[in-house]
């Protein structure tokens, strides 16, 4: 009897995927500098199914991998070759929706947009809005705890996600809810990038739509101005639902993709969105315009109607992969760094660019000091994959030593996991470690991710010689 | 399949929400990112296995991909390129090969399908037997439409008040022969509209069918291309989307042939709606007070990005009122021959824009597309709902101009 005999007992034959060739589609996420063929997918569509795949995993002593859409950009679905992949994309509906309680619950397979769609002719929205909403599974967004434009008024998915039914790493079914005493497990499962267990039920909160949404897209002659902007705004007090920027190279891509037609010769764009009662907003507006004209810009267009806005956004929201239109390859990168080190860092990516002849576009979360630089390279080009590489890791090298982190909300995943010790000491890792023990003490959670160094649970964490306050 | 043009996938996974087979299955090998991963698996060296064929089998070939990918990958050139390789490398069972013969060889042929016509009374009685047989012979006799009255057109329909210009008009396979007042709608309109219309007679299949099949069109291109250089006209106007997204591709088709390459690009090719726009409305429209659902045909919005010029030509007919179709991007499940190969996943898709029509509370549907009008009627049939009926948007427009609203 092996793992593949048992999950045929337990599904149609066209739920379990043996096939090769069909099993290679599923080797990367959308980040595909990591690949791997896991051992057999399936496609459950119910918690139970999910429970009874993780079972006899647990069983086996076999990893698991869960996996949404696959768009992540961090790895976080990378398979394991010798582990099941899960893949929820079958479980997509959306089970209930509470307009007095502003709240639904969705399956973890239903994409982060569904949720918007189903009641925005109610005037409701779901707030966190990453830029693959279109597609990205709210189950993945649980998992990696993601962000997007308007994070910073409202929130990461933390601050969205009500309670959760997950599948523990030994198969058992759990709610966990903001309401419950003690421990916030909530908190701690909301990015806990899959090592923790599956989330298979999810209550979201659902937020009223604004009275009044305004747009404004303002060009500067370049990123330190539309920098000093950003700081001159959020300094006046000003809580925008979104201020997003791209320099020049981000701008002709997505020009190249969309035609979004954003002013050609700016050197940086700013997009402020400012929501709420419509009074609030145009006093703000009045005020956002008046600090870009006074830090530079020169052009200034507020959206008339929401076809305009859209079109605003489809610029930036098209951005990442837009980019695909002017260089071959290219590395999505992830940093926090504080607001006010915004111009140093930039700087310093400049340095970079200039050292290694490596092109980096610029697409930022600027309100909250979140970074998107894409490292562009030509991967038939021999050695500029790996200066790309070194660009990419320097880059993170800048934010950390700026206060910052290594990532706003893509998440560690596989990709990053080698990075984690430059920004947290071992006694912070062995700390990261307990936790996940407790959920998950046979490790086969998807294993892999986040950590540096795999360890098993029954390991003990290292002794530093002469480190006060151990408890080994 | 070419390394270059799959090469510019980032794998960001875009394309899967608008995939009609990946929002029926919800797997990776049965949405665009997942079968351009199969194509490079290809090239690498896997076989074209049965399991590899079927999921490109499975593509409808809508192109909603192309129209949702923000990197620009030419997703309609890569299944074009891949399904005479599955017709190569692929053996299909002897069954399936028969009915694939019985399809090809009847219509791209309109003088064929006129002879079988009347027989298509019989048909809906027929289709369950049918479909025992095959259930590709089951959704056949399933979709075609009523038997209706076929008068020949002029060769020539001359313009009424000034000329403006002088077009060429496609009268199709399937257009031809089951909606022939399609296509006298499209010749009066364009007629009052001040075009000279040239209708050469003998017309026959534009290639669409082969093409987006994997079959052979290069002489289907070639002929259609003679006949209306013979006929003296440089523009040709299509009414059925299929038609002319293959027409547009004709440079392309012949691509190989220098000559035959210069005289497919020096023939321009149309949808009607696109010209209409582009040649300015001076026809006096009459109200028509009716609300209509518009349907975008895949091959005309995604495949040709004519999205705004039918709604536009809609909304300047007084005291109607256009209605969107929630999911417009998504496919009806027709798709050229898909209904009749893959009759169980378009039944779905039919079913599933049924049911968005029907939502829309229209008195009337809008569908520029013979092979949607035949899927999506045959769907509200089977959800034994109330038929809206469907209408081209030319004949909306002739009904307009012609001034027969008070009529109905």
């Amino acid at each position: 009897m092996t793992v593949i005999d048992r999950l045929d007992a337990l599904f149609p034959p066209d739920r379990v995927i043996t096939d090769p060739v069909r099993l290679r589609t599923y080797e990367c996420d959308g980040l595909t500098y990591h690949r791997a063929t896991p051992m057999v997918v399936v496609l459950p569509e119910t918690t139970e199914e999910i429970a009874a795949v993780v079972k006899v995993c647990a069983e086996f002593g076999v990893p698991f991998v869960a996996r949404g859409s696959g768009t992540g950009l961090s790895g976080g679905a990378l398979p394991r070759s010798d582990g099941v992949l899960i893949v929820t994309s079958r479980m997509r509906r959306i089970i209930s929706i509470d307009l007095d309680q502003r709240r639904a619950v969705v399956e973890p397979g239903v994409t982060n947009l569904a949720i918007t769609e189903a009641v925005r002719d109610r005037g409701y929205y779901y707030a966190p809005d990453p830029s693959s909403q279109q597609i990205c599974s709210i189950g993945g967004n649980v998992a990696e705890n993601s962000g997007g434009a308007h994070c910073l008024k409202y929130g990461f998915t933390v601050n969205h996600v009500l309670a959760l039914e997950v599948v523990t790493p030994n198969g058992e079914i759990m709610e966990i809810s903001e309401d419950d005493f003690g421990y916030d497990l909530l908190g701690a499962f909301v990015g806990s990038e899959g090592t923790l267990g599956i989330a298979t039920k999810i209550t979201v909160r659902l937020m009223r739509a604004p009275e009044a949404v305004t747009t404004l897209l303002a060009a500067f002659p370049n990123i330190e101005a539309g920098g000093q902007a950003v700081s001159a705004i959020v300094g006046a007090g000003i809580v925008p639902a979104a201020i997003e920027m791209m320099d020049a190279l981000a701008i002709e891509a997505a020009e190249a993709a969309v035609a979004c037609g954003y002013p050609p010769e700016a050197g940086a764009v700013l997009i402020v969105e400012l929501d709420g009662p419509a009074a609030e907003v145009e006093s703000q507006l009045a005020e956002v315009i008046a600090i870009c004209v006074g830090t530079g810009s020169f052009e200034q267009r507020v959206a008339a109607s929401a076809d305009e806005r859209a079109k605003i956004w489809k610029g930036r929201k098209s951005a990442f992969a837009a980019v695909g239109r002017i260089s071959p390859a290219y590395i999505v990168q992830d940093g926090v760094v504080p607001r006010t080190s915004l111009g140093e860092v930039l700087a310093g990516i400049d340095a970079l660019q200039v050292e290694f002849g490596i092109r980096v576009a610029n697409v930022f979360h600027a309100g909250d000091g979140n970074l998107h630089p894409l490292v562009l390279f030509d991967d038939t080009a021999p050695g500029e994959g790996h200066r790309a590489e070194i660009v990419s890791g320097r880059i993170l090298d800048l934010c950390i030593l700026h206060g910052g982190s290594i990532t706003g909300e893509h998440g560690v995943g596989v990709d990053k996991a080698r990075y984690m010790p430059r920004m947290f000491t071992d006694a912070d890792l062995d700390t990261m470690q307990r936790v996940r023990c407790a959920f998950d003490p046979g490790g086969r959670s998807n294993p892999g991710k986040v950590f540096p160094t795999p360890r098993l649970c029954g390991e003990v964490p290292r002794v530093r010689k002469g480190s006060p306050g151990e408890i080994f | 399949m070419d390394p270059e043009l799959i090469k510019d996938c980032v794998h960001c996974g875009f394309c899967l929400p608008t995939c009609p087979t990946y929002l029926l299955w919800g797997e990776e090998m049965d949405s665009p990112r997942g079968r351009i991963h199969l194509m490079a698996q290809y090239n690498e060296g896997a076989e074209m296995s049965p399991e590899m064929a079927g999921h490109f089998d499975a593509c409808l070939g809508c192109m909603a991909c192309v129209t949702a990918c923000p990197s620009g990958v030419q997703y309609d050139k890569l299944i074009e390129h891949t399904r005479p390789v599955v017709e190569r490398e692929h053996t299909r069972e002897p069954r399936d090969r028969a009915v694939r013969a019985l399809v090809f060889a009847l219509f791209p042929y309109p003088r064929r399908l006129r002879l079988v016509k009347p027989f298509t009374r019989l048909n809906r009685r027929l289709a369950p037997f049918l479909a025992r047989v095959h259930p590709t012979l089951g959704a056949l006799a399933e979709l075609t439409p009523p038997r209706s009255r076929t008068r020949p057109l002029p060769s020539l329909v001359r313009a009424r008040g000034r000329r403006r210009a002088r077009v060429g008009l496609l009268t199709g396979c399937v257009q031809g022969a089951f909606f022939p007042d399609v296509n006298r709608a499209t010749a009066r309109v364009l007629a009052l509209e001040g075009c000279d219309v040239v209708i050469p007679p003998g017309q026959g299949c534009c290639g669409a069918l082969s093409l987006h099949s994997g079959y052979d069109a290069h002489k289907f291109a070639k002929r259609t291309i003679e006949t209306f250089e013979k006929a003296g006209v440089d523009t040709v106007v299509v009414n059925a989307a299929g038609c002319g997204s293959s027409m547009k591709d004709y440079a392309d088709v012949l691509a190989d042939d220098p000559g035959w390459r210069r005289r497919a690009e020096s023939l321009k090719v149309r949808d009607l709606a696109e010209y209409l726009v582009e040649l300015g409305p001076v026809a006096e429209r009459h109200p028509l007070p009716m609300t209509v659902a518009y349907h975008d045909a895949c091959h005309l919005a995604h495949a040709q990005g004519v999205r705004a010029q039918p709604r536009e030509l809609l909304e300047g007919i007084p005291d109607l009122k256009v209605r969107e179709i929630a999911e417009s991007a998504i496919c009806c499940g027709s798709a050229g021959t898909y209904n009749l190969f893959q009759p169980a996943p378009a039944r779905e898709l039919g079913e599933r824009k049924a049911a968005r029509v029907e939502e829309t509370g229209a008195d009337l549907l809008v569908s520029a597309n013979p092979g949607c009008t035949m899927q999506i009627t045959a769907a509200m049939r089977r959800l034994g709902r109330p038929v809206m009926p469907v209408a081209h948007t030319a004949q909306v427009l002739d009904a307009s101009l012609r001034g027969l609203g008070a009529v109905r």
